[in-house]
């Protein structure tokens, strides 16, 4: 490698590529689309054009040849050097300095091999020019600041941008800060929690005052940020695992008798004792699984995920996240880093499993919105936005998309949730990894920034309509290139040889290397030097290093002797490494230590028992009262008029209605395992209940994956338990991967709680219950919990312009994922109706306590559909049994339904499946389900549409109620 | 091995359709190789061995700049040499998807060495697209590796693809290319509905040989 010549001095150059005439500019053409429908405003034309600073020493033939031989496509673009002159309005959308650029980092690279030079002297960064005519100034900057930007990570310009240089960072001090606790009160104690964004609460700052104390000594700002972050309830679960005290208003007929689950104890006074909440239920459920002979788990909540037998010699691990707080601010960035984060969960499970797919669901508010709350973006930009980003890094990732759900709803108009979900692949004897004392702690891929900072603090606390200003550090763009790069180093590593070349793995998540390092090192402590991480840039202090939440990155632990053989193929595969320090470090008394340094510098130093068990775990109340009238009542909406018009409604209602629009930029087919698709029928356009793919090429034995999503129909609504929402949503999951060919019996689940305040003791003991549901719910159809996550503190806060205060508490929020072994993938089912003349309609629906009749039920479909020749399956939800059944048509092809029942149509039950099966098979499937069976209708073929004695609906009708609502 | 091809497939940061590539060629008889373009810049033998030589879909370097951009300029600055050597002693081209973007701008399609005579632009949608397609063999067209779906054993099968791409409608530099390529027998393959606003519905053409394909369906 050469340097820039060194007789040409550095220059900032701008470059501008513009599609020609003859390619047309689709970019332009749906931002103008885009501009009507979400803004209403009217734009006459747009072009677009791609842009480029480069900083670097550059002769004029180097510059020419970057344009021409980089840049530019000779056929569908045209290049020029600087900025051409605006028609008529310019806006330039650039991101902030320090924020990730991904492009830019590419073109640098590209740029430094084209040349032959050292990636070092380059400086780079891309944005994006439009230029419109016919619009006004207002609405240019509308469109500008509400479709084209958004200022928490990027700045518009209104003509064309040319920096004199590119933002360069001064270093700063790195001079160590201290907080002497001595004689502080409890107001002080906790204006220093505000001010430090630490959001610990009294008991916890008290606690951190004592240990100090005792020390003998002021703490470091870094050691109050590593207990911040390790304390935080994004980190530790502290209301999930805390001590509660229930109590609940007298009722004739309790729902729950807390007597029989152990570890709850009932006092005189009525009133529950559970001593950990968690431990107590959702993972005591699984525990007594266990102990009951299920025999498949294999590692299960003390991992990144929870991981599950496949076969002899293959495990499945599975791992779901919400990411809502940095979605509800910057939607892009905060559902790509969701799913980035995900993924690098399943990379960290074990000694690394491989991901083979992935799962999003969206809780947002409804997209016809008038006005918004100060502070809120558009539910529809939101979702708009969520889609990209999952898009953009799942299907840059290799890794297909294959499930997913969207809910709409008001309640999640400030506060919109975003889950994440990946499954992942690894042998059998890799799913437990331990540091060993001496083993060398190294970071694998991106470098760190300042991005990401207070990401696990502040997603633990409530938003509010300022947070955007306040914590635009916690959120990120992600790079989902450097994440691929990192996937193939880690694979290349573990595979490498007999064994691994690391003895433990995980992810850089929440609370960067404070987490990733503390975690490793509980047991046998770690000593750090924090200047040996590669940065992005000068200008962090060491204390933002530690806690920096800059994605894509890996944290191993390796011996010694194997450090060489990991750098060579690091630097195969173009992944930065760093050495950042030692596992293994003791105190005097033989604790573990945790030791922090800064250029040789001792600059922390906590004790791991302290950080890890250390933080105080109040009791919490919980107290179940008596409903109150319902402000989110039911709305039975058009109770009045016909069937007709009901069915077409709930088709086109968005919480039914098709979300093709995302699924199809989804890559679901990638890694070539996909066997049951996301969108079912002969022309993909059916919705399907779950997906099922096929892990290992080797083996026809299939993994089903599917959720079930339960929310309160209000929050204090006299019908909505949160224990029976819970049962339900597992029975939702349960019956979704049934209905594609799971083996009820090797179904394995995972809880994503998202709770407003718990600080509130209804929302505390609306908790309790759900998770008493999830408990008795996976006892009862045998699906053990392997892996879950909580999100609390979900409500929206803000002030009106009269000056009133408004609080809206999202609903309770209880997501179900689930996977399932499919035996045989020949045997996958679809929902959409084949064209089988005289073919039934059957519905099962089990009768009698859920509990009961929800487990009989899968077993007895499942044992159907294994043994005989099912056509297809589909699980009723929303909507009813007509509603399915009509989902099931518009799935189907030259296939029509005559509907012969009296059963209601749109109610709404659990354990409700519809099968379609061959006429003679009619008698053997009601023997089968023993009086839970009723045919429900027959399907003919060279027709379309759904018809009955009193109604009828035309397959057009049909399909543009159900197509017509989403299709953005 | 003994009689078994020598496949190799090419991957860089950002590939991801590698091992379907991989396995498809075993399934069809090949021994296959997958080896990072950066180590056959270093050293190239392996392509000279190659009979079948893939360039698999994927995001290659994040598709920043363009699909396929930086991958396709790695080729031509660093093994443009030894692949047109490759497609002058014979050897079998194919690349799906991110492959077909790579060859395009590397100068491998519409002929090894020639021009760039045409694009893979941004679908007409204006973004991503993934699902099926059905798609035709030309039987014009003189590709090697769509003759089994023109005349033989699978002739008479629909042949039913799975398309996923944001950058695959098909822009001629001018008319005259498209005219050329049919008359050359270089379309190899159509789609048999509108899915991307390719010119002629094109969905894989060939080089004047037909044995360097490139499509944006993934038939791995």
């Amino acid at each position: 490698m050469t340097t820039l010549a060194s007789d040409v001095s550095v220059q900032v150059r701008r470059f501008e590529v513009r599609p020609s005439e003859l390619a047309g500019d689709p970019v332009a053409a749906r931002v103008v689309r885009e501009a009507k429908s979400a803004l209403g405003v009217e734009i006459d034309s747009a072009r677009t054009a791609k842009c480029y600073i480069v900083e670097a020493a550059l002769t004029q033939e180097q510059a020419d040849r970057v344009l021409q031989d980089l840049l530019v496509d000779p056929v569908l673009e045209v290049g020029v050097e600087g900025g051409a002159a605006s028609a008529e309005a310019t806006v330039e959308v650039w991101p902030l300095p320090g924020v990730m650029d991904p492009a830019a980092q590419t073109v640098r690279t590209a740029i430094a091999e084209l040349l032959g030079v050292e990636p070092g002297s380059i400086e780079v960064t891309t944005g994006i020019r439009y230029d419109f005519i016919g619009v006004s100034t207002d609405d240019l900057r509308s469109v500008a600041t509400q479709l084209l930007s958004n200022p928490v990570i990027e700045h518009v310009e209104y003509s064309v941008w040319t920096p004199t240089e590119l933002a360069h960072p001064a270093p700063v001090d790195q001079s160590v800060r201290t907080v002497d606790f001595a004689g502080m009160n409890d107001e002080r104690l906790m204006q220093l929690s505000k001010d430090g964004h630490l959001f610990l609460n009294l008991e916890e700052m008290r606690a951190i005052r004592d240990h100090f104390a005792k020390l003998g000594r002021a703490a470091t700002d870094i050691e109050l940020e590593t207990i911040a972050q390790t304390w935080s309830e994004h980190c530790v679960h502290k209301t999930l695992k805390a001590q509660v005290r229930y109590t609940e208003a007298k009722s004739a007929t309790p729902v729950i008798d807390f007597a029989k689950i152990p570890g709850c104890t009932v006092h005189s006074d009525g009133s529950v004792r559970i001593d950990n909440l968690l431990k107590r239920t959702v993972a005591a459920a699984t525990f007594e699984l266990i102990e009951d002979g299920l025999d498949w788990t294999l590692s299960i909540f003390v991992d990144n995920s929870g991981v599950i037998r496949f076969d002899d010699e293959t495990a499945v691990c599975m791992k779901v996240e919400t990411h809502n707080r940095p979605s509800a601010i910057e939607p892009y960035g905060g559902a790509a880093t969701g799913i980035g984060g995900c993924i690098r969960d399943i990379i960290g499970t074990g000694l690394a499993a491989k991901p083979i797919a992935n799962t999003d669901v969206f809780c947002v508010a409804n997209p016809e919105q008038e006005s918004l709350p100060p502070g809120v973006l558009h539910p529809r930009r939101i979702l708009t936005r969520v889609v990209d980003g999952v898009r953009d890094y799942g299907n840059r990732m290799g890794i297909p998309t294959v499930n997913g759900a969207v809910h709409f709803d008001d309640r999640y108009i400030g506060n919109p949730l975003v889950f994440a979900g990946c499954i992942g692949i690894l042998p059998i004897g890799l799913e437990k990894g331990d540091p060993q004392l001496g083993d060398l702690i190294v970071a694998l891929g991106g470098r760190t920034g300042k991005d990401g900072i207070h990401g696990a603090t502040f997603s633990s606390g409530e938003l509010t309509d300022t947070h955007a200003d306040e914590f635009s550090h916690a959120v990120q763009i992600g790079n989902a290139i450097e994440e691929k790069r990192v996937l193939d180093a880690i694979l290349r590593a573990r595979d490498a040889e007999e064994r691994p070349l690391y003895s433990a793995i995980t992810d850089c998540g929440a609370g960067g290397f404070s987490s990733a390092v503390g975690e490793m090192g509980e047991k046998i402590g770690a000593s750090v030097d924090l200047e040996q991480a590669p940065l992005k840039y000068t200008g962090l202090r060491y204390d933002e290093v530690w806690i920096s939440e800059s994605q894509e990155r890996m944290v191993l632990a390796v011996p010694q002797a194997n450090l060489s053989a990991l750098q060579t193929i690091c630097d195969e595969e173009h992944v930065e490494f760093a050495v950042l320090g030692t596992f293994g470090h003791a105190d005097t008394d033989g604790n573990p230590e945790l030791i922090l340094r800064w250029e040789g510098s001792e600059v922390g130093r906590l004790s791991m028992p302290f950080l890890h068990d250390g933080v105080p775990m109040p009791t919490r109340e919980a107290v179940w009262g008596e409903p109150q009238s319902s402000k989110a009542a039911e709305q039975q909406s058009g109770q009045s008029s016909s069937v007709e018009e009901r069915l077409l409604a709930r088709l086109a209602d968005p919480n039914t209605a098709s979300k093709r629009w995302i699924v199809q930029q989804y890559d679901h087919e990638v890694q070539g395992g996909t066997v049951a698709k996301p969108l079912v029928g002969i022309h993909a356009d059916g919705p399907g209940d779950g997906a099922v793919i096929q892990p290992a090429r080797s083996s026809r034995q299939g993994l089903a994956i599917a959720n079930g999503l339960s929310l309160s129909a209000g929050n204090d609504a006299p019908d909505s338990d949160p224990y029976r929402m819970a049962i339900e949503g597992i029975d939702e999951c349960v019956r979704n991967l049934v209905c594609v060919g799971a083996d009820p019996s090797r179904i394995a689940i995972l809880d994503n709680f998202c709770w407003p305040s718990c600080d509130d003791a209804r929302n505390m003991a609306a908790l309790v219950r759900a998770c008493v549901g999830c408990y008795n719910g996976a006892k009862a159809y045998r699906t053990p919990f392997v892996s879950g996550k909580d999100s609390l503190n979900n409500q929206f806060r803000y002030t009106d312009q009269q000056g009133n205060e408004h609080l809206i508490e999202i609903p309770y929020t209880l997501l179900i994922s689930g996977m399932g072994i499919v035996p045989d993938i020949a045997k996958a089912m679809t929902s959409d109706a084949k064209p089988v003349a005289g073919s039934k309609l059957l519905i099962v629906r089990g009768e009698g306590d859920l509990l009961e009749a929800g487990p009989r039920t899968a077993h007895l479909v499942a044992e159907f559909i294994a043994n005989h020749p099912v056509l297809a399956a589909h699980d009723a939800s929303e909507g009813g049994v007509l509603t399915a059944a009509a989902e099931m048509l518009i799935g189907g092809h030259d296939v029509a339904l005559t509907w012969e029942t009296h059963l209601e149509a749109f109610a709404e039950h659990p354990t409700t499946y519809l099968l379609q099966i061959p006429a003679d098979l009619e008698s053997v499937a009601l023997a089968h389900f023993k009086g839970i069976a009723h045919s429900a209708g027959t399907f003919k073929v060279g027709e379309t549409g759904l018809d009955a004695e009193r109604f009828s609906v035309s397959d057009d009708d049909l399909r543009r109620a159900f197509f017509g609502t989403l299709d953005w | 091995m003994g009689d078994r091809p020598q496949a190799l497939v090419l991957r860089t940061a950002g590939t991801n359709c590698d091992a379907e590539l991989c396995a498809a060629f075993e399934l069809a008889g090949a021994d296959v190789k997958m080896v990072h373009v950066d180590r056959l810049a270093e050293d190239p033998t392996p392509i000279e061995r190659a009979a079948i030589i893939g360039l698999p879909g994927g995001f290659s370097h994040g598709d920043d700049i363009a699909a396929g951009r930086v991958f396709a300029v790695k080729l031509r600055e660093h093994l443009g040499n030894a692949l047109r050597a490759a497609a002058e002693r014979g050897a079998l081209m194919i690349g799906p998807c991110n492959g077909f973007q790579v060859m395009v701008q590397a100068g491998l399609l519409p002929s090894v060495g020639g021009e760039q005579e045409l694009a893979l632009a941004e679908n007409a949608g204006g973004r991503f697209i993934d699902r099926w397609s059905r798609v035709e063999a030309d039987a014009d067209s003189v590709c090697l590796w769509t003759k089994p779906f023109v005349e033989g054993e699978y002739s008479q099968e629909a042949l039913v693809l799975p398309v996923a791409h944001g950058e695959g409608r098909v822009v001629p530099r001018n008319g005259q290319v498209i005219e050329r390529l049919a008359s050359n027998g270089q379309i190899a393959f159509r789609y048999a509905e509108e899915v991307n606003g390719s010119v002629d519905h094109i969905a894989g053409i060939c080089d004047p040989t037909g044995r360097i394909f490139g499509l944006m369906p993934h038939p791995e």
